[in-house]
C-alpha cells in the first residue's frame, strides 16, 4: 500500500525549479526522514502532497487518491512560527482551533470534538501542559502541542516539517523518540524534515534525500554515500562513520552546518 | 437619570456598540490588528468629512470608507496589512485630508469634536436604529466565521493546507472590524476607538485563556466600561469618553495585576 507516490513530478516555485522529473514511492508505515541543504524543497514537496502546490508535469497520488487540498487523512505539522510565543491561549484551546475548523460557525465543540483533542493531547503527553496559556510555555512544550495539533483528525500520513528547529539536543532526542513511538503505535506513515541525519538515525526506515532537483530514496546504506550526496549536492562529498553516527563532509566542512536557533 | 430621552437613547446606543466592539476587538488583539483596526477608524474621520463636503450623511461616509479601506487591508494581506509605518502613513494621511475638508465646509467643524471624540450623549433615536441593525448584522457575519477565523488566525499554513482561503478572512474579518469601529466611534469617537475594541479585549486575555470566556469577558468588560462611563458623565458633567477611556485603562492593569498576582497562588 502506498501513503503517497510522485510520478514525474516538475515543482516549480518562481524560478526555481525544485523538482525535475521526480518518481518515487513511500510506502504505508513507514518513517521517513527528509533531508537537504536549505532550499532543497523539503517544505515544497510537502506542500505538494497537501495540494497546495500544483506539479508542472507529472501525478501526485496521496492515499491512493489523487492529491488533492484539504484531506483529512494527512495531518500536518508547518514550521515553529515565533509569533505563538505571545499568545494569550490555552494550548487546549489553541488545538482544539483545528477541529473542524473549516467548517463555519462558532468555535464550540461536540463531545466528539473534545475527545479528539484530548485523545491528541494524550498521545503527546501533553495534557496537563495544555492548560496553560502558549505565551507561557517554553519552545519545547509548544513544539509538543504542534505536534498534538496535527493528530487530530486521525491522519494517516502526518508530515512534520522541520520539527526540531531551534531546539536542544536533548530536546531533539525527545521529540525524533516521540515521532517513532507515535508511527509504531498508531501504525501511520511519518515523514520527518530536518537539517541533520543523526538525531534521526536510530527511527529511521528510509531516507528521502533532496537536492539539486533530485531525490534519493533508499535507507540510511543506500542513500548516505559519497557518490549518491556528490550527485545531489554538485560537488565532491564525503562520508565519515563513526562510533554509530555519520557525518556528511564536503572538503573539510561537515555538512550540514550545525543548526543553532535562528538557522 | 433614565427619565432624559438622551440618556436613554446613549445608554441602548452604548449597549449594543459595547457588545459589538468587545466582540471584535477579542479576534483583533488575537491577531495583533489592534494598530490596524485602530488605523481603521482615522480613514473613516476623511470618509466622514469628506461625506459632508459632497451633501452626504456623515455616517455614512465613515461606514463607506472605513468599508473600503478593511477591504482593502485584507486583500493587501498580513504583510502590508501589519506594517506600522505603512498603516501610520495612512492614518496621518487621512487626518490631513479629513482636516482639509473642514477647512473647505467650515460650517461642520463644531461637529469635527464629536466626530474625533464622540458624542453619545448627542445620539438620537433614529441613529439608536442604525446601529442596532448594523451592530446585529455584523454580530451574526462574525458568529458565523468565527470558527474558522479563529483556525486562519491562529494557524493559517494549517488552515491553507485544508482548503481555507487566507484572503478571504482577512478581507470578512477586516470588513467586520471596519463596520464596528464606524460604530464605536458614534460613541467615543474616531481617536478614541481603542478603549472600546482593544482594551476590554486585551484585559479579558490577561484574565482567561479560554476563547469563549475570552469573548464573553471582553464584551462584559466594554459594558462596564460604556454604563460606568455614561453614568459618571452624568452626575459629573465630565466628558463621556474621558471616563471609557480612564475606566478601560483602569481595567486592564488591574487585569495585568490580577495575573501577576495569581501566579503567586
Amino acid at each position: 500500500m502506498s501513503a503517497f507516490s510522485f510520478q514525474n513530478v516538475r515543482l516549480v516555485l518562481g524560478q526555481r525549479v525544485i523538482l525535475d522529473d521526480v518518481s518515487l514511492d513511500i510506502r504505508s508505515s513507514e518513517f521517513v526522514g527528509v533531508l537537504g541543504p536549505n532550499g532543497a524543497g523539503k517544505t515544497s514537496l510537502m506542500r505538494a502532497v497537501l495540494g497546495l502546490i500544483q506539479p508542472r508535469t507529472g501525478s501526485i497520488q496521496v492515499l491512493g487518491q489523487p492529491v488533492s487540498r484539504g484531506n483529512p487523512a494527512v495531518g500536518y505539522m508547518p514550521q515553529v512560527r515565533a509569533a505563538l510565543g505571545s499568545l494569550r491561549l490555552s494550548g487546549w484551546d489553541f488545538v482544539a482551533g483545528v477541529v473542524s475548523g473549516h467548517r463555519l460557525g462558532l468555535p464550540i465543540l461536540t463531545k466528539a470534538g473534545r475527545s479528539d483533542v484530548d485523545r491528541a493531547l494524550d498521545l503527546v503527553g501533553a495534557r496537563d501542559l495544555a492548560r496553560r496559556p502558549l505565551a507561557d510555555l517554553s519552545g519545547g512544550e509548544r513544539q509538543r502541542l504542534l505536534l498534538a495539533q496535527s493528530l487530530v483528525g486521525r491522519p494517516r500520513l502526518l508530515l512534520l516539517d522541520e520539527p526540531l528547529i531551534s531546539l536542544d539536543p536533548r530536546h531533539q532526542q525527545t521529540v525524533v523518540e516521540l515521532a517513532k513511538a507515535l508511527q509504531v503505535e498508531l501504525g501511520i506513515t511519518v515523514l520527518f524534515s530536518a537539517h541533520e541525519l543523526n538525531p534521526l538515525l536510530g527511527s529511521l526506515d528510509r531516507v528521502l534525500y533532496l537536492g539539486a532537483g533530485q531525490a534519493a530514496l533508499g535507507t540510511v546504506d543506500e542513500v548516505i554515500t559519497g557518490p549518491v550526496l556528490s550527485r545531489l549536492y554538485g560537488s565532491e562529498m564525503e562520508v565519515i562513520r563513526l562510533n554509530d553516527r555519520i557525518f556528511v563532509m564536503s572538503g573539510s566542512a561537515e555538512v550540514p552546518n550545525c543548526h543553532h536557533a535562528g538557522a | 437619570m433614565f427619565d432624559y430621552d438622551f440618556m436613554q437613547n446613549a445608554f441602548a446606543a452604548a449597549t449594543i456598540v459595547a457588545i459589538l466592539a468587545g466582540s471584535v476587538g477579542y479576534f483583533l488583539v488575537l491577531r495583533g490588528q489592534a494598530f490596524a483596526g485602530h488605523a481603521l477608524s482615522h480613514v473613516g474621520f476623511t470618509g466622514a468629512t469628506g461625506a459632508v463636503l459632497i451633501g452626504v450623511a456623515p455616517l455614512w461616509g465613515l461606514v463607506g470608507m472605513t468599508l473600503a479601506a478593511g477591504l482593502i487591508m485584507g486583500f493587501l494581506g498580513e504583510r502590508l496589512a501589519a506594517r506600522d509605518v505603512g498603516i501610520g502613513l495612512v492614518l496621518s494621511l487621512s487626518l490631513g485630508f479629513g482636516l482639509l475638508f473642514l477647512h473647505f465646509f467650515t460650517a461642520y467643524a463644531t461637529q469635527a469634536t464629536a466626530l474625533l471624540f464622540g458624542n453619545v450623549l448627542a445620539v438620537d433615536l433614529e441613529t439608536v436604529w442604525t446601529l442596532l441593525v448594523l451592530g446585529t448584522l455584523c454580530l451574526l457575519a462574525l458568529a458565523v466565521i468565527s470558527r474558522p477565523l479563529l483556525f486562519v488566525s491562529l494557524q493559517p499554513e494549517l488552515a491553507e493546507a485544508k482548503g481555507l482561503s487566507l484572503r478571504f478572512y482577512s478581507m470578512a474579518f477586516l470588513a467586520i472590524v471596519a463596520l464596528a469601529t464606524a460604530e464605536c466611534a458614534q460613541i467615543v469617537g474616531v481617536l478614541l476607538v481603542f478603549t472600546l475594541m482593544v482594551c476590554p479585549a486585551a484585559a479579558a486575555q490577561q484574565v482567561t485563556t479560554s476563547v469563549l470566556k475570552g469573548i464573553a469577558l471582553s464584551a462584559a468588560f466594554a459594558l462596564f466600561d460604556a454604563w460606568i462611563g455614561l453614568t459618571l458623565a452624568f452626575y459629573t458633567d465630565w466628558p463621556t469618553s474621558f471616563w471609557i477611556s480612564a475606566l478601560s485603562a483602569a481595567i486592564y492593569l488591574l487585569a495585568v495585576i490580577y495575573r501577576r498576582v495569581s501566579r503567586f497562588r
